[in-house]
């Protein structure tokens, strides 16, 4: 257990050092959220005062599209060099691989929402101040569940000639849950009347997703992995 | 079991088959390797080098047959079998993003090694890039990168050592120094498969040759010429 902790951690921080040297990936998932949330902006801001009800939705729809762009260009690398056919050569169990790759993935969504979050509070007057916290954790607990199904299906698809297109296909039908969980307990924060207990009980209903998405994936890796 | 417990000495290919939907990349392909000697693998494009590789590799199974390491089928060894497996593929496994020195701590320490910075030193030492080891990567010239490749391959001191095209891109120089690195790994006990188009370079450093067409894999004539005449005198055959 404990090696194979050492072996996703080694990932993931290789993965993070290759990401801070070129920023590839953080610019460009940075950049087109940045612009989703802008083009909402000019269809729901006007006059200067936005639509009711529609932060959530945007905020989630930005990360849920950044995420996909992430996750496709995060296996590109490894599929250049063929180094993910050296990492599953390794003597460490190959649900190791899948966690770093996944710890590394999170951590770089989680840059990009540093960033994307107070922009859509600001342009959509979103009050996260209610519940700070609640917002943090049913994003953390959103993008692990998105990054969780991505990284198994984008390992999954790097031989596939049409990966770029098959891997939005398979993807959001199976994080449906995850992003209506997101929504509706982001949405119970941010609305007129705020209900917290509804966006606790999206909250537990995200790491329950969490925690099925997370145990299926590292159980299957191994065999999807397969030649 | 870790890998430093587990060791063969020989991998047996019994009857090895695999299919790609209907396309058939190996046919019954059945052949002994041995510590101490070096395989070519010859074959024009297509003809199951790589495959045969992956799957002794234990990366790819195969669809029939089975392949033995010192009598055990790889899925009953486990993870640990991969830990004396070495893999040198024709995209060379690297990350361009990090430096040499980089590239070979983070497989060092994957792989669970004692002294990481002192066998990353002695191979970068050993594929000359001493003064290039906090370059990156994507700088290097292929010939650099194919023997950076190498040490990374054989990092570990594994017994399999497998190799898809290492000869590709090297200058003069360079391929008569990796032809005398694989006859020390060959000569420190290591079995070594060699999948290459460069006889030159392979002359004189294997010691079996097997002929591969469409999958079918047929040891080649140990007398005759030189290898690439025997080579030539094997398609012959085929073709007849």
């Amino acid at each position: 257990m404990i090696e194979a902790l050492r072996a996703a951690w080694l990932v993931a921080r290789k993965d993070l050092v290759v990401e801070a040297r070129s920023r590839e990936l953080v610019y460009t998932t940075l950049f087109f959220s940045l612009a989703v949330i802008l083009i909402f902006a000019f269809g729901f801001v006007q006059e200067g005062r936005p639509i009711e009800g529609t932060a959530a939705g945007i905020l989630w729809v930005a990360l849920a599209f950044s995420g996909t762009l992430a996750l496709g260009r995060a296996f590109e690398r490894e599929r250049e060099a063929e180094t993910l056919r050296a990492l599953l050569l390794a003597p460490v169990e190959r649900g190791a691989i899948y966690l770093g790759k996944l710890v590394a993935l999170v951590a770089l969504m989680t840059c990009v929402e540093v960033v994307i979050v107070p922009v859509v509070v600001l342009l959509f007057d979103a009050p996260i101040g209610r519940a700070p916290g609640l917002v943090a954790a049913l994003i953390a607990a959103g993008t692990v569940g998105f990054a969780a199904v991505g990284t198994l299906f984008a390992a999954m698809l790097i031989r596939a000639h049409s990966r770029d297109v098959l891997l939005p296909v398979l993807l959001y039908p199976i994080t449906v849950p995850v992003v209506i969980a997101g929504v509706r307990g982001t949405a119970a924060i941010f609305a007129v009347e705020p209900n917290l207990a509804l966006a606790r009980m999206w909250l537990t209903m995200l790491v329950f997703f969490d925690v099925v998405f997370v145990t299926l994936a590292l159980w299957t890796f191994g065999a999807v992995m397969s030649e | 079991m870790s890998s430093a417990t587990f060791d063969f000495d020989r991998v047996e290919v019994r009857d090895v088959s695999r299919h790609f939907g209907r396309r058939r990349a190996l046919a019954h392909v059945t052949m002994d390797l041995r510590a101490g000697e070096l395989t070519g693998l010859f074959g024009p494009n297509g003809a199951g080098k790589s495959t045969l590789l992956s799957v002794l590799s234990t990366l790819m199974m195969p669809t029939g047959g089975a392949v033995t390491y010192g009598g055990r089928l790889g899925r009953d060894v486990g993870d640990v079998l991969r830990g004396r497996i070495g893999m040198l593929g024709h995209d060379l496994f690297l990350y361009g993003d990090l430096t040499a020195l980089e590239n070979l701590e983070f497989f060092g320490r994957l792989y669970g090694l004692d002294d990481v910075p002192g066998r990353a030193r002695a191979a970068l030492a050993a594929a000359r890039l001493d003064d290039r080891a906090h370059d990156r990567v994507s700088g290097f010239s292929r010939g650099m990168r194919q023997r950076l490749a190498l040490e990374r391959a054989i990092l570990h001191r594994p017994r399999l050592v497998l190799l898809d095209e290492p000869f590709t891109g090297l200058d003069d120089a360079s391929s008569v120094a990796l032809a005398a690195r694989l006859s020390a790994v060959r000569a420190a006990g290591a079995i070594v498969v060699m999948a290459t188009h460069d006889f030159d370079s392979a002359e004189g450093v294997i010691s079996r040759a097997w002929y591969l067409r469409d999958g079918r894999a047929s040891a080649l004539s140990e007398t005759g010429g030189t290898l690439r005449e025997r080579y030539r005198a094997a398609i012959r055959q085929a073709k007849a």
